[in-house]
C-alpha cells in the first residue's frame, strides 16, 4: 500500500513498532511524575501566585493601578493579548493547514500544538475582560444582549465586537478539535489502565472502540473541522489587526495590517511550539517522535513568515513617504528616531535580522541555536506589538498632550501571571495527556519509519 | 443463538494484510460485523462496503445555519429594533456584518457536525464500550465476525477462512 521515501527522512526514527508508539507516549501519563517536573509545576504555580497579588490589585482597586496615563489609554494589556493570541495561532495552524496540505510531519507536533493554542487564547481572553475594571459587572456587554433600559444593542460595526466573536469561535473550535483528537488516545491508556485511572480515562474516552465506521466519520469530522479552521486562523488575526486598522491613529490606519499580523502571529507561534517542544522532548525522551527534521522543518516556516514581517515592516515605511501624508510619515520616522526608538529595534534585530541565521542549515538543524532564537523571536513579536500600539499613541494630535507610558507594577505582574497560568495548564496537560498524538503516528509510521513491525 | 453475542475474532498485525483479508472473508461470504483498529486506515471503509459519511452535509447545513442567524440577528438589531448612524454608515452595513456572520458560520458548523458525529457514534462519557480485544487501540487489528449472523456457516470454516486471509490469532469472545 504504502512505500518509504527515499527522498524524504523518515518521520518516526528508531525503529519504532506500534507498540513502541503506545507505550513510550502513555508512560507519561502512566509513571510517577518526575522531580524536574514537580520542580517546573510549582515554579509555574510560583509565579502565577506572584502574578495573582497584581491581578487582584487590579480588580480590587480597577485600571488606575496601570501605567496607563490619558494619552496612551492602551498599553501593556492590549500588546499582550495581541502576544498571546498570536501565540495561540501555531497549534490550529500545524493541525489544520498541515492537514489540507497533507503534511505528515505535523502528527508528532500537533497535540502539544494544539495544546498550546488552547491555553495562550486563555491568557489573551483573559486581558480584554479584565481591561473592563469590573468584569463581573461588565463582561456581558460585549454580548449581543439588550441592556436594561430598551433595547439597545452592542455595535456590530465595531472591530471590538468583532473579536469578541472572532476570539471565542477561535476557542471554542480549537478546544473541540483538540478534544476530538485526544478521544482515540484516550482510549489507548483506558484500555493499558486499571482501577481510577481506567475509570477517569473511560469517561475522557467517551467510550471509543476504534471502529471502522467510527474511524470513517472521525476522518471526516477532522477533515471538515480543518478546512473551517483554515479560514477561522486566518480570519482571527485578520480580526484582531482590524482593532488597529480601522482607526483613524496613525501608525496604526494601513491596509497592510491584516497579513501583516496573520504572518507575525504564525511566527511567533512556530517560535513558542520550538520553545515547548525542545523542552519536551528532551525531558520526555521523545527524540525520536520529534526528530530535527521536525525541528528543521519549523525554522523553515520561521524563515519565510519572519522575512514576509519584515517585508511588512518595510512597506509601511515606504506607503508612509509613498502617501505623503505628514502625520503618517511622522509616526514611522518617530517610531524609529522617537524616544522608543528601543524598543523599534529591539523589534527589528528579534524579528527581522536574527530569524536570517536560519538560512544556514548548522543553525536550523542545531538544538540549541532553534532554542534561543526561538526565545528571541517570542521577545521581539512581544516588542512589535508594543512599538505598534504604544508608539502610535504617546504622540498625541495636541503636542501638549505628548507622554511617555512607564509600566507600573500591576502591568509586569498581571503579564506575569499569564505566564504562571500559561504554563502551569502546559505542565499538567504534559503530566495527564499523550503529548504525542499516537493514533496518528501510528497512521504514517508505516510510509516512514524503517521498520514498523517486528 | 443470540446475535451480538458469540464473536470470532482474527488478530491482523498488518494494516495492508487486513484490507486483504477483508476483501478475501468478504468475498467468502462472511458477513464481518466491524474492524477494530488503533489508527485510521485508509481504504477499510471502501473494502468494508461502508456508505461515504453524510457529515459533511451536516455542517453544511449547520454553517449554513450559523450564517442566516447571525445575518438574521444583526439586521434585526442595526436596522429594525434600534438603528443608530454610527461614523455615517448606512443603518445595514452590510461588510461590517460579514466578520460575525463568517465566525458564527464556522461555529456552528463546526459545533454542529462534532454532536452530530458523537451522537451517531454513541460517544459519550458515560458510554459502556465493548471492548472486543484491548490491543485494538494499540497495535492490533481485530475483525470481529458474530457467529449468529453467519449461520449458514460452520464456525471452524470460518475460523479457517481467517486464519488463511492472514490473522496471527483467531479467537473467540463472548459477552454476557
Amino acid at each position: 500500500m504504502q512505500v518509504t521515501s527515499s527522498v524524504r527522512q523518515p518521520l518516526v526514527t528508531g525503529g519504532k513498532t506500534y507498540h513502541d508508539v503506545t507505550h513510550d507516549v502513555s508512560r507519561q501519563v502512566e509513571g510517577k511524575p518526575s522531580k524536574l517536573w514537580f520542580l517546573a509545576f510549582l515554579t509555574a504555580v510560583g509565579v502565577l501566585a506572584l502574578g495573582s497579588t497584581a491581578l487582584l490589585a487590579t480588580l480590587w482597586e480597577g485600571i488606575g493601578m496601570w501605567g496607563l496615563n490619558k494619552t496612551v489609554g492602551w498599553a501593556w494589556d492590549i500588546t499582550n493579548f495581541v502576544w498571546w493570541v498570536g501565540i495561540g495561532h501555531a497549534g490550529t495552524l500545524i493541525s489544520a493547514v498541515l492537514l489540507l496540505f497533507r503534511q505528515k510531519w505535523r502528527t508528532s507536533i500537533n497535540r502539544a500544538a494544539e495544546a498550546m493554542t488552547i491555553f495562550a487564547v486563555i491568557c489573551a481572553a483573559m486581558f480584554p475582560v479584565i481591561h473592563m475594571g469590573r468584569p463581573w459587572l461588565g463582561a456581558y456587554w460585549a454580548l449581543p444582549l439588550p441592556n436594561t433600559f430598551g433595547s439597545l444593542w452592542v455595535n456590530f460595526n465595531s472591530p471590538l465586537l468583532w473579536d469578541v466573536f472572532a476570539i471565542s469561535t477561535y476557542f471554542s473550535v480549537s478546544l473541540v478539535f483538540w478534544y476530538i483528537g485526544l478521544i482515540p488516545d484516550f482510549a489507548t491508556i483506558r484500555d493499558r489502565a486499571t482501577g481510577l485511572r481506567k475509570i477517569i480515562y473511560g469517561a475522557l474516552s467517551f467510550g471509543w472502540d476504534g471502529a471502522a465506521k467510527t474511524w470513517m466519520r472521525y476522518e471526516s469530522v477532522s477533515l471538515i473541522l480543518a478546512g473551517l479552521a483554515t479560514p477561522l486562523v486566518l480570519s482571527v488575526h485578520t480580526i484582531v489587526s482590524f482593532d488597529f486598522a480601522t482607526s483613524v491613529i496613525p501608525g496604526w490606519h494601513t491596509t497592510i495590517f491584516p497579513p501583516y499580523f496573520v504572518a507575525g502571529a504564525i511566527f511567533s507561534g512556530f517560535a513558542m511550539v520550538l520553545t515547548l517542544m525542545i523542552i519536551t522532548r528532551k525531558v520526555y525522551k521523545l527524540e525520536d517522535y520529534i526528530t530535527l527534521e521536525h525541528i528543521e522543518l519549523m525554522n523553515i516556516v520561521i524563515i519565510i513568515t519572519g522575512s514576509i514581517v519584515g517585508i511588512a515592516y518595510i512597506t509601511e515605511f515606504f506607503i508612509a513617504w509613498y502617501s505623503g501624508v505628514e502625520a503618517e510619515q511622522y509616526a514611522f520616522i518617530n517610531r524609529a528616531t522617537g524616544p522608543y526608538w528601543w524598543a523599534y529595534w529591539s523589534m527589528m534585530t528579534c524579528n527581522v535580522i536574527s530569524p536570517q541565521l536560519f538560512w544556514f542549515k548548522k543553525i536550523r538543524t542545531s538544538i540549541v541555536a532553534t532554542f534561543l532564537l526561538s526565545l528571541v523571536v517570542n521577545i521581539g513579536m512581544w516588542f512589535e506589538r508594543f512599538v505598534i500600539i504604544v508608539t502610535s499613541l504617546h504622540r498625541d494630535y495636541l503636542p501638549s498632550s505628548w507622554a511617555m507610558f512607564y509600566p507600573s507594577w500591576t502591568d509586569v505582574g498581571v503579564y506575569l501571571f499569564t505566564f504562571g497560568l500559561f504554563f502551569t495548564l502546559f505542565f499538567l496537560f504534559a503530566k495527564f495527556f499523550p503529548v504525542i498524538n499516537m493514533a496518528e503516528v501510528k497512521s504514517v509510521l508505516k510510509s516512514s519509519s524503517e521498520k514498523a513491525h517486528k | 443463538m443470540e446475535r451480538d453475542t458469540h464473536f470470532i475474532l482474527g488478530v491482523y498485525d498488518d494494516e495492508g494484510v487486513l484490507l486483504h483479508a477483508v476483501e478475501k472473508v468478504r468475498g467468502s461470504g462472511v458477513k464481518i460485523h466491524e474492524v477494530y483498529s488503533p489508527y485510521p486506515v485508509h481504504g477499510l471503509e471502501h473494502v468494508l462496503g461502508y456508505k461515504r459519511s453524510k457529515l459533511p452535509i451536516a455542517a453544511f447545513l449547520f454553517g449554513m445555519l450559523g450564517t442566516s442567524l447571525a445575518l438574521t440577528m444583526q439586521f434585526y438589531m442595526m436596522k429594525f429594533d434600534w438603528p443608530m448612524i454610527i461614523g455615517g454608515k448606512d443603518y445595514a452595513a452590510f461588510p461590517d456584518f460579514v466578520p460575525v456572520s463568517f465566525e458564527m458560520t464556522v461555529l456552528l458548523a463546526a459545533f454542529g457536525m462534532v454532536g452530530v458525529f458523537l451522537i451517531t457514534s454513541n460517544l459519550k462519557p458515560w458510554a459502556q464500550p465493548r471492548i472486543f480485544d484491548l490491543r485494538s487501540t494499540d497495535d492490533k487489528h481485530i475483525m470481529a465476525i458474530d457467529i449468529a449472523n453467519n449461520s449458514s456457516l460452520e464456525v471452524a470454516k470460518i475460523k479457517e477462512i481467517l486464519t488463511a486471509s492472514g490473522a496471527t490469532e483467531v479467537n473467540n469472545k463472548s459477552f454476557e
